[in-house]
Formats: C-alpha cells, sequence, structure tokens
C-alpha cells in the first residue's frame, strides 16, 4: 500500500483519537481522563481539517478545549476530595453505558453506510473560505431559524447563569 | 480514493501554492527539496518554514528580557545589567546558560507526567500562534482561511497547560496561581474576540493577509478606519494584556502573595520554557494587534507612492513603516508599552480585574460591534468622506474624553477601578 505523507498524518490523527478516548473511558484518576480528553478532542478537531473543515475544526478547539474542558477541570478542581477520587465502575453503569453506547455506533454506522460516495468538495471551489459558506447558510438560507433558537436559547443560559450567580449577593 | 483527496485538500488548506514563501524560498535557497516526489517535497518546504520560525522565535526572548530589565532600570533610574558583555547585552545569555545548568527539580508529591508534559504544552501553543501571523507580504508559515480564528483557537489551550502545570505541581501556590489564570484567561478571551469581531465585520475576512491587504497607507489602518475599531484597539489592547498575564493584570503570578504562581515549582529549563512562552505571547499579541489595526507589514504611505525594487524600496519601506522591519518595528513598541505599564501601574485586585472586564470591556466591545455594523451600512466602501468623518469624530472623542479625565483627575481619587481604566487608554 502506498502511504504519502498526509494519508500518515491522517492515520496518526486517527490513532491519537482512538488511543485517547480509550484513555478517557478506562483510566480511574478523573483529571487524567479530563487530560487526555484534551487529545481527543485536538484529534477530532485534525480529522476536520481532513475534511477540509477548518472554520469546525477551529471551533471544535475553542469550544470544547478552551471552554468545556476548562469547565469541566474548574469543577473538578473546585470540588474537594474529588482530585483523588478513584472513579469506580458499578455493574448497573456498565449495561446502561453499554446500551447508550451501542445505539450511538448503530447511527453512526447507519449514516456511514448510507452515504452514497465520500465525495468531497471539488477543489476549484474549495479556494472560497469556508465561513463564507456557513454565513449564507446561516444568516440567507434555510438555517435561520434553527441559528435563531439556538441564540435565543444561549441568550436565556447567559441570563439563567448571571441570575444565580448574583442571588448571593442578594440574600447578604 | 477519498483519503487521496482529502491529502489534497489538507495540501490547498496548507499551502496557497503560488503565492506562497515557502515555497519560493525553497526555489531560489533549497532547489534539491523541489527535485522530491510532490507531496514528500511540499511537507519538507512545510517544516523548513517552521523551522525558521522556530529557530528564531526562541530568540526573541533573549533581546526582551534585556530590554525588559533595562526599561526597568531606566524607569526606576537605575542602570540595570551592565557586568556582561558591553553595556550588559550578553546577560540574558549568561542567565540562559545559568538556567541550563540548573538543577531540574520535579515535587515527590506532584504528579511526574504532567509536571514534564505541561511546559511543552503552553510552548508549542504560544509558538503554533506564529504560524498564521504575516510579517510580510509572503513572510508567512500559513496563509490559512480562517487565520485570526486559527490563533485564537491555538491561545485558548494554553489555559488547559496552565491548569496542567499547577495541578501537577501540587503546591498551593501554583494550584491558586493557576485557578486564577484560567479564570482570568477565559474572561478576557471575550473581549479579545469580540475586539477581533469588530476587525472581521470591518474586512470581511478571517484571512490574516486579507485583513492587511486593506491597510495601505496610514488613513486605511484599521484603528483609524472607524471610531468604534479606535476603541476596539484600546480595549483589545488592554485585553491582551491580561491574556499574557502581565501587571497589571498578573495576578496569577503575583509575587507578594504567590511566590511565583503557576510555575512555582518549576526550575532550570522547564522555568526557562515558561519563560520563553512568556516573552514569545508578549511578541505574538503585539504583533497580532499591530496586524489587526495597524496595517501590519503596510506603512504609512500606500505602497504605490513608493519605489518597490531594490535596496532603495526596502529602506524606504522600513522607514515609513512597512515591511518586515515596519511590522517589526511597531510590533516593538507596542512591546515597549506593555513594559512601560507593568513599571508604571500597580497591580488590579481579583474583583477590579474581573469588574473590568465583564462591567466595562465587555459591554464597550458590543457597543463598538452594532457601531462597526451601522458605520458599514451608511458607509458600504471607503470614501475620503468616511475617513474624515472618522478621524474628526476620534479626535473629538479624545478632546472630550482627556478633558473629562483631567478634570475628574483634579478633583482627586474617586472610584478606584475607573480612574485605573480611564489612566490605561
Amino acid at each position: 500500500m502506498e502511504l504519502n505523507p498526509q494519508e500518515l498524518v491522517f492515520y496518526l490523527f486517527a490513532l491519537l483519537t482512538i488511543a485517547s478516548a480509550v484513555v478517557v473511558v478506562t483510566i480511574k484518576n478523573i483529571v487524567y481522563a479530563a487530560f487526555s480528553l484534551m487529545v481527543t478532542l485536538f484529534s477530532v478537531a485534525g480529522l476536520y481539517v481532513f475534511l477540509q473543515a477548518d472554520f469546525l475544526a477551529a471551533t471544535q478547539v475553542i469550544v470544547y478545549v478552551g471552554g468545556i474542558l476548562v469547565l469541566i477541570l474548574f469543577g473538578v478542581m473546585m470540588t474537594s476530595g474529588s482530585l483523588d477520587l478513584k472513579l469506580k465502575l458499578e455493574r448497573g453503569q456498565l449495561f446502561w453505558g453499554g446500551v447508550v453506547s451501542l445505539t450511538i455506533f448503530g447511527l453512526l454506522l447507519s449514516v456511514i453506510t448510507n452515504t452514497p460516495q465520500w465525495e468531497n468538495v471539488d477543489i476549484g471551489a474549495s479556494q472560497e473560505p469556508t465561513t463564507r459558506k456557513i454565513g449564507e447558510m446561516i444568516m440567507k438560507e434555510e438555517y435561520l431559524l434553527p441559528f435563531e433558537i439556538a441564540s435565543i436559547l444561549l441568550l436565556v443560559a447567559l441570563i439563567g447563569a448571571a441570575l444565580i450567580s448574583r442571588k448571593e449577593v442578594r440574600d447578604e | 480514493m477519498p483519503l487521496g483527496l482529502q491529502a489534497e485538500n489538507l495540501h490547498q488548506f496548507f499551502v496557497q501554492a503560488s503565492e506562497n514563501w515557502a515555497q519560493r524560498f525553497a526555489q531560489e535557497h533549497a532547489p534539491f527539496l523541489t527535485h522530491l516526489p510532490a507531496p514528500l517535497g511540499e511537507l519538507a518546504i512545510m517544516l523548513a518554514c517552521c523551522v525558521i520560525f522556530v529557530a528564531v522565535v526562541p530568540l526573541l526572548p533573549l533581546g526582551l528580557v534585556l530590554a525588559e530589565r533595562k526599561v526597568s532600570a531606566h524607569i526606576q533610574d537605575r542602570v540595570g545589567p551592565m557586568r556582561v558583555g558591553p553595556h550588559g547585552i550578553l546577560q540574558t545569555l549568561a542567565d540562559g546558560v545559568k538556567l541550563i545548568f540548573k538543577e531540574d527539580h520535579i515535587p515527590r508529591e506532584g504528579d511526574r507526567f504532567l509536571f514534564v508534559v505541561s511546559p511543552y504544552i503552553i510552548f508549542a501553543c504560544s509558538f503554533a500562534v506564529f504560524a498564521a501571523i504575516p510579517f510580510g507580504q509572503s513572510i508567512l508559515v500559513s496563509n490559512l482561511n480562517i487565520g485570526i480564528f486559527y490563533i485564537m483557537a491555538i491561545s485558548s489551550v494554553v489555559v488547559m497547560g496552565v491548569i496542567m502545570a499547577g495541578w501537577a505541581s501540587n503546591s498551593k501556590w501554583s494550584l491558586l496561581g493557576a485557578m486564577r489564570s484560567a479564570a482570568q484567561l477565559v474572561s478576557y478571551e471575550i473581549p479579545i474576540g469580540l475586539g477581533i469581531l469588530t476587525v472581521v465585520m470591518l474586512v470581511q475576512s478571517l484571512n490574516m493577509q486579507d485583513i492587511v491587504k486593506g491597510q495601505d497607507g496610514i488613513a486605511n489602518w484599521i484603528v483609524f478606519r472607524t471610531p468604534f475599531t479606535f476603541i476596539a484597539f484600546f480595549v483589545f489592547f488592554i485585553s491582551a494584556i491580561a491574556e499574557v498575564n502581565r501587571t497589571p493584570f498578573d495576578l496569577p503570578e503575583a509575587e507578594s502573595e504567590l511566590v511565583a504562581g503557576f510555575h512555582t515549582e518549576y526550575s532550570g529549563m522547564r522555568f526557562a520554557l515558561f519563560f520563553i512562552a512568556e516573552y514569545a505571547n508578549m511578541f505574538a499579541v503585539s504583533a497580532i494587534a499591530a496586524t489587526l489595526f495597524l496595517g501590519g507589514w503596510h506603512g504609512i504611505v500606500p505602497a504605490e507612492m513608493l519605489p518597490q525594487a531594490g535596496i532603495l524600496g526596502f529602506v524606504l519601506r522600513a522607514v515609513t513603516l512597512g515591511g518586515l522591519i515596519g511590522v517589526v518595528i511597531k510590533t516593538l513598541l507596542l512591546v515597549f508599552v506593555m513594559m512601560w505599564l507593568r513599571w508604571t501601574l500597580p497591580r488590579l485586585r481579583v474583583d477590579q480585574l474581573m469588574n473590568l472586564c465583564w462591567k466595562y470591556f465587555i459591554p464597550i466591545s458590543f457597543f463598538n460591534i452594532l457601531g462597526v455594523g451601522i458605520w458599514g451600512l451608511i458607509f458600504p466602501t471607503d470614501t475620503l468622506l468616511s475617513i474624515v468623518i472618522s478621524i474628526v469624530v476620534i479626535i473629538l472623542g479624545l478632546i472630550l474624553t482627556f478633558g473629562v479625565l483631567g478634570k475628574s483627575l483634579s478633583k482627586g481619587p474617586s472610584n478606584s477601578a475607573e480612574r485605573r481604566i480611564s489612566a490605561t487608554t
């Protein structure tokens, strides 16, 4: 099999994604799990780059690594005692976890097999930034309503967060 | 062969072959690279380009640390390092050698693996940022379509390295410093992002080269293009100082409270890595500010009014703050302002820091975005009229601000947080 450098990089990212994901679910130390989740999310961003979704890749890093993961670590570190906590698996968890992950796996598999062809955007058009297409889809075309609903949801969440953190001050 | 196609796309994505400096450089200086099979050759050229940056960037702190010590010395009416080399210019080199020979100490109770890994994460992230900063028309590692967004993404990963270092050290100073740092970085990413957004709204592109290309001549520099971007520049720059943890925002490593913050337990070369990353970050952030707002490699005088060819063109471009030299001058100027602020202003308290971000900068940034949006509707393209109006508004605003500021200062100390903002702006 001929393996050019780009393919090599692709397989490297794929391997990194799977290996770090396995570490996330198997390791007992919660902080280590969070940090290897960082590697997973980062390599998924790398895979997005291979799909030519550059904007999505950067968004993945900003939102998941820079935002959500930091929040998770904050939660872990601010909760006293949870640092030395060893994660334990109970039998019920194993069953339900297995059910959920098998369902998701089945869904993904059906999507993969139902996609007629793994065709890419043709390279001539790829010079146009993906952001333009995304912007037009969101602001002009069919995804305007979902976009606005999502933004209202986020606004409500923001107001809720502000309200919750204000409450302590009011109680004084 | 889907993978081959994807690889092709990756190549498109990273190397915009025709105007890529790396390729031209390779053709001129290393022709043997072009004889390799195509993809391998590309990779080799990209690597060569990266190597140049990776070799140059660590040298920056060498100069900047000395500059910091000299600037601080002169601000405090001292002379600074004088012994090593003429006028002390070899001081940092001596310090570097000292750091290499120091004992590499890893705390026994800490987490050995993460302790070792975290400096590399911070170091790598602060280097990766340089890949998308243009230092000239063709001096750029990778002309990404999402340039500025990539920079934001990469710099948001630094937080993870900081938390990792703080936690792995297993020391209260480190953990507190890391917590403060994370809170600060996450908060100040918002005004920085919104400041960048005002520029992106005006330019309609995330590509760094596109952002620079529209700024030919000082009247077209984005700072002066609209009054809102003028405000956005200051908000961006102050937030950037907070983002690189420098005084007056150096709470994560406040010496008087936390010894050295998240890198308290580090010694020797690992400490040096944090140090290099800090100064490289300073330089990167200033270079980004210069690129976004101060014309990047475009000078004061529009390019067509200057001869381009030969040494004369190079010198004239440098004198009018254009080209590679121009970017470096502008960047170093902003770095100097950072040092100047460090040795002039006292440190903010945590609550003042958060107030400044959430109650002042973020509302101001939203106002800027609204303003730039309206401005874009009124003046779809830049005309002489729009530039004149913008500059008049900026000057009036400055006079008004400084008039009010002067009065409130002469009245004596009022609300300290408010005063400090006006002082920093």
